[in-house]
């Protein structure tokens, strides 16, 4: 991995951002991949992976709440930081350049609708098999 | 509104102004970025709006190639904003592509220097080739900056045309466009990208369209080998910007990229002689690899640049784009190139092609550039300032240091750093160059910076953040 690339440099299993800190930035990343992790009473549960030029941590942007995952490096990455204040900024005086968040959310919302699916379905036949 | 949404066959919208239809025709002269980054963005809108465009890019350089061949002449940095926006707009610049991140500038003077990095050390500035690299390079190991926006604009659908244009014109109203030994070919849409270094522009003003071409001034670019090996121990991942007092000079930077160290001099009446006196200082010596040989670069260019923009880059069916109408002074043209490109390409999208739609929605984004270079002007004042006075110098290494070693707000280093890396509007860096607490914190440096400038030098050096 190049040493004088775009981005930061992190190391296997370094952190990238924090679930719980609040967010004024989100991420792309340039090269390697990261995970998602969230961490629930204890429990860690790897929600998915992100390569080579995926925007990630992008609900920073636009909630002001404490970020809700963590992101970590899985492998050696390198990541770019991509500022709230350049990019409300921007889309203020170009507003065309929110269509590619809106269309990364619309594609995650679409992921999601397909897992909750696929839980349901897996949960009626959970629930079968116990009654039958 | 969309523009192209017209159930008129003629490409009329209700109003009797021009708009693009399904099959209309965009020819785009000159595949530097401007040109590239409009058929990706155009082709991009037309997508989402389900409007099917014809887009032919003309252009003759093959931007794989080494030498002037394949090269835009240009310091090739791209800028902190300008990063961040291409990556929001799903253009990543790849490692194969960026030639070195820059992760700081450092400011050389003649009384010392001092180095501003960008918050968490990450490297957020690009430093490209726009070609295939100098003419000494003999198996390319990096990407063309401008070859791989081009590559992206054709993977969305445009259609490249490697032709020089002879001949441009109107027949009832629509553009033209002739090559070499070729027909004249009619357009919807005709969008001039074309840089400033070309004689065409001068056919533009022959059409009675009310172009007149910007005014020009030379800049000197030369490109020296060096190794990646030597420039990581000397260079390393900074800009190097120097604030001389050589008359003449306004402006003089060292790039580091991958195996080439690329110098940029901005100032009145540049030549060779004055790229000579520049490179022979001690203190670009100093920041040189030992057995540096200034009189040997691979390979330079004096380019013209755009100092002041066009004051109307449209027309009816014609828009100026880049450094062919509006840019910014000195910094950041690349920047300028895609705020126009995608302005331009939002104009015709949703709001028409007609000379009154760019009067009102891309008029406005280059009228905004050009106030904003009438600021950055007087900025370049004062920075000559502290090139003629020893004294201001000094005052400007001394709040600099005191910023970084005091974690003082960094109001100096804040300035320095976006008048270096052209990342804020001229607006903005002035309005913070005036602020009363740097004023205050200038007053208090200058006794000292005053007292030390009638004794001998010390030197001064130091790393803050901006």
């Amino acid at each position: 991995m190049s040493e004088a690339a775009l981005g930061r440099f992190y190391a296997d299993g370094e952190i990238i951002a924090r679930q719980g800190d609040v967010g004024d930035c989100m991420y792309v990343v340039q090269d390697g991949e990261v995970e998602i992790v969230l961490q629930e009473d204890g429990v860690e549960m790897v929600l998915r992976s992100a390569g080579r030029n995926e925007v990630i941590g992008e609900m920073a942007i636009f909630e002001r709440k404490p970020r809700s995952a963590t992101i970590r490096a899985k492998g050696n990455v390198r990541v770019l930081t991509l500022d709230k204040q350049n990019f409300l900024r921007r889309i203020n005086e170009d507003p065309s350049l929110a269509f590619r968040m809106i269309e990364t959310m619309s594609h995650r919302v679409r992921e999601l609708s397909h897992e909750v699916a696929a839980l349901q379905a897996a949960l009626r036949e959970r629930e079968s098999k116990h009654t039958g | 509104m969309i523009a192209g949404s017209t159930d008129l066959d003629e490409g009329l919208n209700a109003n009797g102004e021009s708009v693009l239809r399904d099959g209309s025709r965009i020819a785009v002269l000159g595949g530097g970025p401007a040109g590239s980054l409009f058929s990706y963005f155009v082709l991009d809108m037309a997508e989402r709006v389900d409007l099917r465009l014809e887009v032919d890019i003309y252009e003759p350089r093959a931007f794989e190639q080494p030498g002037a061949i394949g090269c835009n002449m240009c310091g090739g940095i791209v800028s902190e904003t300008l990063v961040q926006n291409l990556a929001m707009d799903g253009v990543f610049l790849s490692t194969e592509v960026v030639q070195r991140g820059i992760d700081s500038y450092v400011l050389h003077t003649d009384v010392g220097s001092v180095r501003i990095a960008t918050p968490n050390d990450e490297m957020r500035i690009g430093a490209v080739h726009r070609g295939g690299g100098p003419r000494d390079v003999t198996e390319p190991r990096w990407e063309s900056f401008d070859g791989y926006l081009m590559t992206s604009a054709t993977e969305r659908g445009a259609r490249v045309i490697r032709a020089r244009v002879e001949e441009v014109g109107r027949v009832d109203g629509r553009p033209t466009v002739r090559v070499r030994g070729g027909e004249a070919q009619s357009y919807d849409l005709a969008v001039v990208a074309t840089g400033v270094n070309t004689s065409i522009l001068k056919t533009f003003e022959g059409l009675g369209i009310g172009y007149r071409r910007p005014l020009l001034t030379k800049t000197l670019i030369r490109e020296y080998y060096l190794g990646e090996e030597a420039i990581n121990a000397s260079l390393g991942t900074a800009m190097h910007v120097f604030l001389l007092n050589i008359p003449r000079l306004e402006f003089a930077a060292l790039i580091p990229k991958g195996d080439y160290v690329t110098m940029c001099l901005l100032g009145e009446e540049i030549d060779n002689a004055l790229g000579d006196v520049f490179a022979s200082a001690p203190e670009v010596r100093a920041v040189m690899p030992a057995g540096w040989d200034p009189e040997a670069p691979s390979c330079q260019c004096l380019p013209h640049i755009n100092v002041r923009g066009v004051e109307k880059p449209y027309a009816d069916r014609v828009v100026f784009i880049g450094d062919s109408g509006v840019t910014r002074l000195y910094k950041d043209g690349i920047g300028a190139a895609y705020r126009t490109a995608k302005a331009a390409a939002r104009t015709v999208i949703f709001e028409g092609i007609s000379e009154r739609a760019f009067h009102d929605h891309f008029q406005p984004l280059c009228r905004s550039i050009r106030s904003d270079n009438r600021i950055g002007k007087f900025a370049f004042v004062l920075t000559r300032l502290a090139r003629r006075f020893t004294f201001v110098r000094r005052a400007i290494l001394t709040i600099s240091r005191d910023e970084q070693e005091r974690g003082r707000r960094p109001r100096l280093s804040g300035v320095l750093w976006d008048m270096f890396s052209g990342s804020a509007p001229y607006s903005d860096i002035f309005k913070r160059m005036v602020h009363p607490a740097l004023i205050a914190r200038g007053i208090l440096a200058l006794p000292g910076s005053c007292a030390r400038a009638r004794k001998s030098p010390i030197p001064a050096s130091g790393t803050v953040q901006p």
